[in-house]
């Protein structure tokens, strides 16, 4: 199949297009955080920089960025940790089972948030009778980041094969020594990409955190949704949404030259 | 030049020993690697949702407001008959149908031009186009589009000079919402399930005297069909579980979410709350043993 030079041309004009309108909202976005309108009106009124000044003077909106660290960082931890047993569990073994496992890790993700929230909510609160903190949240948030680190893994053992670690073995290196110095080098880079996944994914995760947060949690997201609809508040929370955009460049730029390297290595 | 040493004779620790046991027990070692993630996901996922299950199966208290354990099949009536549960079941449905229709078919060509047309440069360029709106927050969109779509929003400024109007707060606006905040999760998957499409494939099909069309619908298509329901899963499920987008953009409108919302929250019904999540668990479930045996789940 030879694509015409006309059909090459459409297909990039629609991507660009379609592209293009994805980026109008945060545009927008962008323009309303300097508005000295709070109710939206577009065009904007007038400019002023009243919002980021007070977006970054905002206790709270501080402790929500703080909260939401704290939960992305421990939940990322936790879901590093058993993602990697688990891909290593199923990439090198063949048990009864397996097909019903590697369901089980994509299950969070794939049933709807809120069945996820409800069932932790009632989970604890009904049965186990644990009242909800933030440590309900990191739970939570920990059980749908699996996956992500789950297939970064995986993807990368598969490509890896045994070899090496076969030598390893035959060298004379017991199981941890090679797991150290030989396995984990080499998933480094999947570890990274996924650890930075999961981060994104906690960092931003709303429904399943409402239903598992106590009422003194605060993540970002929940300060936001609480903030969003109040005027004098709507303005700070577009500073907020423009600065984590900006902020994101950076992982992702990361994540982009783990897999630019990775292709040069191939 | 290095002389090499003899190596010497490990020393018998605990670890070794341990490492000894697990090298020559493969058994073992798999069951030293399932433990600890499967005693998580066993009992705070399954545990949990199988506990919701019964709950759906128990009723409040109406005085007392607590949740008696006995068991009465009440709650699954009242969703199954109840003409409120019908209504919402089939809007959410319809909307989350809408969503994944809207979702595949901007996917699809981007996806195309992103692994077949572009160049590597532009490829790269392009991939993280897709990936950073991901990075902005779900609400933040979902609240940028209601700046967008509100009657003094830009939407409506650029629109109006041609006699359009905005379509305001309602389903329209949910739907267009929903379907921008899940289509980079639609982009991805098609985009990598394409690049796999090897271009020799493609070649030999046009050397063959296939022309674009036949070779897209027969050779493409069919290549690329898990990694297109993939996407579909992700944009069928987190619409059929959203109610804070319908919250924000969609009027008064309620999805299913609303209801199990309500009911957990400010009616403090736990078990209504369980019988009405079931819907979307059923329509899931459904879905994913549809389309297990086309491989989409290994897409995800």
């Amino acid at each position: 199949m030879r694509l015409s030079r006309f059909s090459r041309t459409t297909l990039g004009v629609i991507t660009a297009i379609i592209l293009g309108i994805v980026y109008v909202p945060l545009l927008v976005v962008l323009v309303n955080s300097f508005s000295t309108s709070t109710s939206l009106t577009w065009p904007p009124p007038g400019f002023t920089l009243e919002w980021w000044g007070r977006a970054f003077r905002s206790a709270g909106a501080l402790e929500a960025v703080s909260t939401s660290v704290q939960v992305a960082v421990i939940s990322t931890l936790i879901s590093l940790v058993l993602g990697t047993l688990i891909s290593l569990a199923l990439q090198r073994f063949a048990f009864f089972g397996r097909d019903a496992i590697s369901l089980l890790i994509i299950l969070p993700i794939a049933l709807p948030g809120i069945i996820t929230g409800i069932a932790l909510n009632n989970f604890f609160r009904t049965i186990m009778g644990v009242p909800l903190s933030i440590w309900t949240v990191v739970i939570a948030h920990a059980t749908f980041c699996i996956v992500t680190v789950f297939n970064n893994v995986i993807a990368r053992l598969r490509r890896l094969g045994t070899n090496l670690e076969e030598a390893s073995a035959d060298l004379g290196a017991g199981v941890w020594t090679t797991f150290r110095l030989v396995t984990f080098p080499q998933l480094r880079s999947a570890l990274l990409a996924g650890g930075l996944l999961a981060f994104a994914l906690s960092f931003d995760e709303i429904i399943v955190t409402t239903f598992t947060a106590g009422s003194g949690v605060t993540t970002l997201p929940i300060f936001i949704l609480n903030n969003m609809f109040r005027p004098s508040q709507a303005p700070i929370v577009s500073v907020i949404a423009v600065v984590l955009v900006l902020i994101s460049i950076i992982p992702i730029y990361i994540a982009q030259r783990l897999s630019g390297s990775e292709q040069q290595r191939r | 030049m290095t002389t090499h040493a003899p190596v010497p004779r490990p020393r018998e620790t605990t670890a070794r020993a341990a490492s000894v046991f697990l090298s020559t027990h493969p058994r073992a070692r798999l069951a030293l690697l399932l433990t600890a993630p499967l005693f998580w996901l066993g009992l705070v996922y399954i545990v949990a949702l199988v506990l919701l299950l019964v709950t759906a199966f128990w009723s409040v208290d109406s005085f007392t407001g607590q949740i008696s354990q006995t068991w009465t099949l009440d709650n699954i009536i009242t969703v199954l008959t109840g003409s409120l549960y019908q209504t919402v079941t089939l809007r959410t449905l319809g909307v989350a149908l809408l969503v994944t229709i809207i979702d595949v078919a901007l996917a699809l060509p981007i996806a195309f031009y992103m692994a077949k047309v572009a160049t590597p440069r532009m490829q790269r360029i392009l991939v993280i186009a897709v990936l950073t709106p991901l990075w902005a927050s779900y609400l933040v969109k979902a609240y940028a589009w209601r700046s967008v779509l509100s009657q003094d929003g830009i939407l409506e400024w650029l629109v109006a000079p041609f006699g359009g109007s905005t379509p305001g707060y309602g389903l329209p606006a949910t739907i267009i919402t929903l379907s921008y905040l899940w289509l980079p999760y639609v982009i991805l998957p098609i985009y990598a399930g394409l690049e796999r499409v090897p271009d020799s494939l493609l070649e030999a099909s046009g050397d063959l005297g296939a022309r674009t069309w036949p070779t897209l619908r027969h050779v493409v298509l069919p290549l690329a069909l898990p990694a297109i329901i993939a996407g579909t899963i992700f944009s069928f499920s987190l619409s059929l579980g959203d109610y804070i987008t319908v919250n924000i953009v969609g009027g008064a409108n309620q999805m299913l979410g609303n209801l199990v919302y309500t009911n957990v929250g400010a009616a403090n019904n736990l078990p209504l709350a369980s019988a009405i999540a079931l819907i979307p668990i059923v329509i899931i479930f459904g879905y994913l043993f549809l389309v297990r045996r086309t491989g989409a789940l290994d897409n995800l």
